[in-house]
């Protein structure tokens, strides 16, 4: 118990109550552990609990029916996920997957509608979670609407292919990602349509050009 | 010896977010530093640079032109 109310204590939605308060909110909070690449929530079936990762990392994504997968977020300790069904009362928006060993603190919706009766003062916390949640939305709605982020990815590596004589600079994801001004997840989706397209070959830590034309075209698609 | 991620040990805080994620269980903590299990082979899943918090650990790629 001890350990559980020094982790609500650590959480944005319940900053500013007391021992007391937290101790009662402790009472209602369920542990749930998965294994690495366990699903934890499936998308568009009835959400039935808020969760706060206390240990381990999960990723929240889309799936489409080709089976393409979109990254929303990655949640670490003390963040949370499924917030959204939880207050509209709709399906779950996205599925989630552990990436590792998790464990998981889970508030059921019920509950959760009873603690901001309770303690209304966290309604502002509950605010600036969903705040931040939409702002992190918006910036991926714009990668993804507006930008054509595989042709800057297309560039990108177009113009750091390692010379005959030598290796040329390499990159991390995170380093495409700002160089293209867009989102690390966005980019790993990049090179993963470029391999589709056949412009390339991921092989384990090098990315091989296959078709350096097909590259060319591909990058050519203006902005 | 195959390729490894690269780890800075300056930015490593020991959270070891990395070693959970890390399905070959090529990661470990040591003395509160991330370490790399160094026969253990990678395969570049990069989990481990996409979670770690402090940007301690980095998979970079080089990128070749396939020989014809």
């Amino acid at each position: 118990m001890a350990i559980q109310l020094e982790f609500l204590k650590s959480i944005l939605y319940f900053s500013g109550l007391g021992p007391a308060e937290l101790e009662a909110i402790g009472r209602l909070v369920f542990e749930k552990t998965a294994d690495r690449a366990e699903i934890v929530l499936l998308e568009g079936e009835l959400a039935e609990n808020l969760y706060f990762v206390a240990s381990g990392v999960v990723k929240v994504f889309k799936t489409s029916a080709e089976g393409k997968e979109q990254i929303l977020s990655i949640v670490r300790p003390g963040e949370s996920f499924n917030d959204v069904p939880i207050f509209d009362g709709g399906p779950n928006p996205a599925s989630a997957r552990a990436m590792g060993p998790v464990i998981l603190c889970g508030i059921k919706k019920n509950d959760m509608e009873a603690i901001l009766r309770d303690h209304p003062q966290i309604a502002l916390n509950v605010i600036k979670v969903l705040a931040r949640r939409v702002r992190h939305l918006v910036s991926l709605v714009e990668d993804l609407s507006f930008r054509h982020v595989i042709s800057r990815v297309a560039k990108i590596l177009f113009e750091h292919i390692g010379g005959e004589m030598g290796r040329g600079p390499r990159l991390t994801q995170q380093e495409m990602a700002a160089m293209a001004g867009t989102a690390r997840e966005v980019v790993g989706r990049s090179l993963k349509a470029l391999e589709e397209e056949g412009a390339i070959r991921l092989d384990r830590h090098r990315i091989i050009i296959r078709d350096k034309e097909a590259l060319r075209k591909i990058m050519e698609v203006s902005s | 010896m195959a390729e490894m991620p690269i780890t800075d040990v300056r930015k490593c805080d020991g959270c070891g977010l990395c070693v959970g994620v890390c399905h070959l269980n090529a990661l470990t903590i040591v003395n509160k530093i991330v370490t790399i299990i160094e026969t253990v082979e990678c395969d570049w899943c990069t989990d481990c640079e996409a979670v770690c918090p402090t940007g301690a650990i980095s998979c970079p790629f080089e990128i070749i032109l396939q020989e014809s």
